[in-house]
């Protein structure tokens, strides 16, 4: 019985880059996945390809093509991924001419665009999720991105490409689509559509489902983190899938991993939206098949919305930061002591902040004051840092709030070190539903 | 008890949501944490930092619960002034919660 072996070289932009290689060359696999599209990070793209119109595709991709073009052709492994992020077109040239560096001439290339969606969400009436209309954003918007589904994709592979570079699609579509491909499933086979999603859910975080993200020492041990492998999804015709991992390298995969990763981003699990089905993992069941394999089965779906989720970045305020440690005896007392003179010198000298958050590293900073109190600490922390954050209106009152932090050098407590200021543009994402038809998926072929 | 002793979990994040999953290491244990991990007990343990709906969705097959937290980001990944944006610890906060010894 066929099985087609897919392998996960990455789940986000900034991701390791030799388990890939490792996949590719003793991994056995077919496809190899790089997702690296995180949900900001194509409006950042966006804005990276304003300031060049050559630019706008991920920053690894140089990187993460020369460590793998040549063993996944040698071994006929395609190379799915949507290191595009804004500019697919621009990221396939570039892969071509990596490419031809190489020597490896004839490797065919696809670009998919038509995720971005920019023109037509602002001519029309949308509203945005969390309320107020698109239009609303006027010039502040910097992108909008549709999430393709898995259409674009098989087309590429069914062209003959060795590698399809994609911008926003749904993350799982990037491994639905090989399967596709591979066993012919129709677009309304719900079921295996489901289930292939179910699979591509499973792997597109790379090390998450093989240890990743996972380690509690004495509790959750994982061996060899530092070398931990990434996953392979070994997908049979009726779409159950194992996961495992390349032999001999670091990490687990169990039941506990596979069921952390596959309610990881997961809403209603009897409800998964994608472009291309509603995914249901609510019957879905798991077997220990060996060492560093799992069998999973019980994975369904119902038809497609018909909406495509589409992310909006607007340009939607500033932030300045500012950080200071205080150590030894009475450094707690000290920390809180620089915490009130930034609230007081922020209010005395006008900096307008609409939120403002002060915290204390090392002590509530993560989850503020009410869960930090049910842990008493035995003695106090031998060291803290201030941590303040705010935000505002302007670049410049944002760098007056990292400024007020450093000036507690010489009008602060005793002993503040370390003191660190930044101050950025947020780019926001928010989220609205349009219809598909809206997005118009097309597939370019080039040949290095 | 401490939650941790019976349940592993994971935090994910969309946009302002937060899901936090719940999943006995020994499915024997499901039943238990099922009757006294509810959606109101998370609620309470979250208060101050969620300012939305907790609601819980049960996955017996796996002996999991997922809990979904809305507006548990600080308005959200992208805009967030929190250290922790994505609100990755939130699941090592939740197996801080108390739960009754097993019967």
């Amino acid at each position: 019985m066929k099985t087609v072996r897919l392998g996960a070289g990455a789940g986000y932009a900034g991701d390791r880059i030799e388990p890939a290689v490792e996949l590719a060359e003793r991994g056995g696999i077919d496809y190899l996945v790089f997702e690296c599209l995180a949900e900001r990070t194509i409006a950042l793209a966006q804005q990276a390809r304003m300031r060049d119109p050559a630019g706008g595709y991920d920053p690894l991709l140089d990187a993460r093509m020369r460590a793998v073009l040549a063993p996944c052709r040698r071994r006929g492994i395609r190379i799915v991924t949507n290191m595009g992020a804004a500019n697919p077109v621009a990221a396939a040239g570039r892969t071509r001419a990596i490419a031809r560096e190489m020597g490896l001439f004839g490797l065919r290339i696809a670009a998919v665009t038509g995720d971005d969606v920019l023109e037509a969400v602002r001519a029309g009436d949308f509203v945005l999720e969390d309320g107020g209309r698109v239009a609303d954003l006027g010039n502040r918007i910097v992108s909008a991105n549709a999430y393709l589904g898995a259409g674009p994709i098989v087309e590429a592979l069914a062209a003959g490409a060795d590698v399809v570079i994609t911008g926003r699609v749904g993350d799982p579509a990037l491994f639905l689509a090989p399967l596709v491909h591979e066993f012919g499933w129709a677009m309304d086979d719900w079921e295996r559509l489901g289930r292939g999603t179910l699979a591509g859910h499973l792997l597109e975080c790379a090390g998450q489902i093989t240890g990743g993200y996972f380690a509690d020492p004495g509790l959750k041990d994982v061996p060899g983190l530092a070398r931990l492998g990434f996953p392979i999804g070994l997908v049979s015709e009726d779409g159950t899938v194992e996961i495992t991992k390349v032999e001999g390298s670091g990490g687990r995969v169990d039941l506990a991993t596979c069921k952390e990763q596959l309610l990881y981003e997961v809403h209603d699990p009897a409800r998964y939206i994608q472009p291309d089905v509603v995914a249901d993992f609510s019957g879905v069941a798991m077997v220990q098949a060996g060492p560093d394999r799992v069998r999973v089965t019980g994975g369904g779906g119902r038809p497609a919305t018909g909406l495509l989720k589409v992310s909006v970045g607007s340009v939607d305020s500033y932030v300045g930061e500012g950080q200071i440690s205080y150590a030894g005896p009475g450094a707690l007392a000290r920390g809180q002591l620089a915490r009130e003179i930034v609230r007081e010198r922020l209010a005395l000298t006008g900096v307008a902040v609409s939120e403002l958050r002060c915290d204390l590293v090392g002590v509530d900073a993560l989850h503020g004051e009410a869960l930090s109190a049910r842990h008493p600490p035995g003695h106090e922390p031998y060291e803290v840092r201030l941590r303040v954050a705010g935000r505002t209106g302007t670049l410049a009152e944002a760098r007056r709030i990292g400024d007020e932090v450093e000036t507690l050098y010489t009008n602060g407590p005793a002993g503040g070190g370390g003191a660190w200021k930044a101050a950025r543009e947020v780019v926001g994402v928010r989220s609205v539903l349009v219809p598909a038809a809206l997005a118009r998926p097309a597939v370019q072929v080039i040949e290095a | 008890m401490k939650l941790r002793a019976l349940a592993h979990s994971r935090t994910g994040d969309k946009g302002d949501t937060s899901n936090i999953s719940v999943i006995a290491y020994d499915p024997a244990d499901y039943a238990h944490l099922a009757a006294h991990v509810t959606a109101e007990r998370v609620r309470e343990h979250f208060r101050g930092i969620v300012t939305g709906d907790v609601v819980r969705y049960a996955l017996p097959r796996l002996g999991a619960l997922n809990f979904v937290l809305t507006g548990a980001l600080g308005g959200g990944v992208t805009r967030s002034l929190a250290l922790d944006a994505h609100g990755k610890g939130l699941s090592s906060a939740l197996l801080d919660l108390q739960i009754p010894d097993r019967p």
